[in-house]
């Protein structure tokens, strides 16, 4: 054994100090978010600093939380799924076969809204759960097996909205067969429209907001996806870092095999995650249909691929167990900030799918060196 | 002699038309440090797993404080009171020490949908376990993977006794570490045997077993070649036997009079 003073012993005993005075720093870094965070920042100062100042009124906000809210719906679920250890690439196409299913329910059999939306869950969780036992049982990358889906799901919505339609790819008339009884316009109100609409009425007149001449507020509420993307963060957020099932997700996503040898049922997590990317992608389905009113075969389209690098910006490892929901979330903000952000510059929209590249590449980069450094992996 | 917590008495394991397990009988008492020494190939591995519940042995007996018992499942033998810390320690680097140290048995306080993980209990009994081992874990949410081979063991080892393991097996715990991390988990087995578990201590290092052990059985094709009390039997000789040299028959035949 080393005497207690030798020249290791002190080594050894300066570097435990030193670590004590950095674990502030340490546990700052060990956040999975901490990425996504500073990617928000520095995108906001970005826009700040050159674009249009209406970006950042109100109804600028608004304007970009919207389809940053749609794509953050699919980027929870994806979080949830890559931190559990697979992938979903076919949650773009889950949304347009969702949107066929409950537009066909809606407008070609005639069933009520309720039921419609029941009825798209259903399939599109039974989908999830085939997509998880094929990815479970075969051992298979998720990857390939959700790649399969992407085209069968894809293909299946042309076919079926040629079917619906009689030739076309759009379905129309969504929003007349949504709102046929008082029941049906109750639940319309849940998953379109906007929210808070006395309260924005209520700021407008005491001049709290911006409003029209008229004394309409300029806006008149929060659109609704805006409040289920933000509502299902909190959930998924919570369930995630401070429940027993959240332990499981990290530990299946971490090694499935010595999370099972520990007593996890690592296969029914794995299951229910793609049931519930599934479901995530429903949801946007039935959000995104009833705001236009109508459904197409492009609907969703690449949608995957973005939902999983925003879970990327947001700090989930492509290995799985590691990652964040919040992250997550932060990413699809981020998407939607540069998206819409651009028309209030100069720049070329087009830029966009430059800067979509260049933040994944930034992403896994910088996730890279901070799990080296918070892990100790060598 | 007190009854053992555990008594394998026999035991033969054929995987079709091999013959892993030949007739393996080793005793584990309470308070005591088991050793079980083979080269590879000698079926170590088949026999802890079947101790351990995940093989079921084709013959033989399993007595558990004199019971006879049959395991199906790993499950049902962890409820029994044995533990197994396998080499790959079933610890996810990525996570932190106090999610590891709970994995799978998470405990939790308030009523569903409310009902979290009492990550504050975590915590606390996580460092209190690790400073019971003299590792101090400052900040037990940092991940695992930021520990040393040797302390990862440790709190492996230290999770199963927190569970209420009465038999601990531990599969060559020191096989990938150093000199100071081996002392460290060497130190931590006596501690654990002092408790009064019974540990099954599995290597194939004749000084690590001499170390800590107070017997020692050696495996060798499947068959037992005898235990040995501390004492009785020298590092050279336990070498000799885990290689299976020449002297083996007379050196076997020699062991068998001191169990």
């Amino acid at each position: 054994m080393t005497e207690p003073n030798s020249p290791a012993a002190l080594a050894a005993k300066a570097a435990d100090e030193r670590l004590k005075h950095a674990s502030a720093l340490t546990r700052l870094l060990r956040r999975p978010e901490l990425g996504a965070v500073l990617g928000l920042v520095i995108v906001t100062s970005f826009f700040i600093a050159i674009a249009n100042p209406v970006m950042f009124e109100l109804s600028g906000i608004m304007n970009f939380m919207a389809p940053a809210a749609q794509l953050g719906i699919l980027a929870i679920g994806a979080s949830l799924l890559m931190v559990g250890g697979e992938f979903d690439l076919s949650v773009g196409s889950m949304v347009a076969f969702a949107g066929l299913i409950f537009a066909a329910c809606l407008v070609t059999f005639g069933l009520p809204l309720p039921v419609a939306i029941g009825v798209a869950f259903a399939c599109a969780a039974a989908i999830g759960f085939i997509n998880g036992q094929i990815v479970i049982h075969t051992g298979l990358p998720s990857f390939i097996v959700t790649l399969a889906f992407l085209f069968v799901l894809r293909g299946l919505s042309l076919v079926g909205l040629k079917w619906a339609t009689g030739g076309a790819t759009q379905l129309r008339g969504v929003r007349e067969a949504a709102t046929r009884t008082p029941l049906d316009a109750f639940i319309y109100k849940i998953f379109a429209g906007d929210a808070f609409e006395g309260l924005f009425a209520w700021l407008a007149a005491h001049d709290w907001i911006a409003k029209f001449p008229n004394g309409q507020p300029k806006i008149t509420g929060v659109p609704v996806e805006i409040i289920w993307f933000v509502g299902l963060a909190i959930v998924c957020a919570i369930v995630l870092s401070r429940t027993r099932y959240g332990n499981w997700i990290f530990a299946a996503g971490g090694d499935p095999e010595a999370a099972r040898n520990s007593g996890v049922p690592t296969r029914r997590v794995k299951t229910s995650l793609f049931v519930l990317t599934a479901c995530c992608a429903a949801l946007v389905a039935v959000l995104t249909v009833l705001d236009a009113g109508s459904t197409d075969a492009r609907r969703g389209f690449q949608k995957e691929f973005e939902a999983i690098i925003a879970a990327v910006i947001g700090g989930c490892l492509l290995t799985g167990g590691y990652g964040s929901v919040v992250g997550a979330a932060i990413g699809a903000v981020i998407f939607g900030m540069v998206l819409i952000g651009l028309t209030y510059t100069a720049i070329d929209q087009d830029w966009y799918l430059v800067f979509l590249g260049g933040m994944l590449l930034m992403a896994v980069f910088f996730n890279n060196i901070i799990r080296k450094r918070v892990t100790g992996e060598r | 002699m007190t009854t053992p917590i555990l008594e394998m008495r026999d035991i033969e394991k054929h995987f079709g038309s091999v013959v892993a397990l030949a007739g393996v009988s080793i005793s584990i008492h309470a308070g005591e440090v088991h050793c079980l020494l083979g080269d590879n190939g000698a079926g170590k591995s088949t026999f802890i797993k079947t101790m351990a519940g995940v093989h079921r042995a084709t013959r033989g007996e399993m007595l558990l404080n004199g019971q006879p018992v049959h395991f199906t499942s790993p499950r049902q033998a962890l409820d029994a009171g044995i533990a197994t810390v396998y080499q790959d320690l079933a610890m996810i680097p990525l996570m932190s020490v106090t999610r590891n140290f709970f994995m799978g048995r998470e405990p939790v306080k308030g009523i569903w949908p409310l009902r979290f993980m009492d990550m504050g209990f975590c915590d606390r009994i996580t460092r209190e376990e690790m400073q019971r081992i003299g590792i101090d874990v400052r900040d037990p949410g940092q991940a695992v993977g930021t520990l040393s081979g040797g302390e990862r063991q440790c709190v492996a080892i230290s999770r199963a006794v927190y569970f209420g393991a009465k038999v601990l097996i531990l599969d060559e715990p020191t096989s990938a570490l150093g000199v100071r991390q081996t002392s460290m988990v060497l130190k931590y087995i006596d501690m654990v045997r002092k408790r009064g578990l019974g540990v099954v201590f599995i290597t194939h290092n004749v000084r690590h077993a001499l170390a800590v052990g107070d017997r020692f059985t050696v495996l060798n094709r499947g068959r037992t070649l005898g235990t040995a009390a501390r004492g009785a039997i020298t590092a050279d000789e336990l070498q000799t036997l885990m290689a299976g040299g020449k002297e083996l028959a007379d050196l076997s035949a020699e062991l068998g009079g001191t169990v």
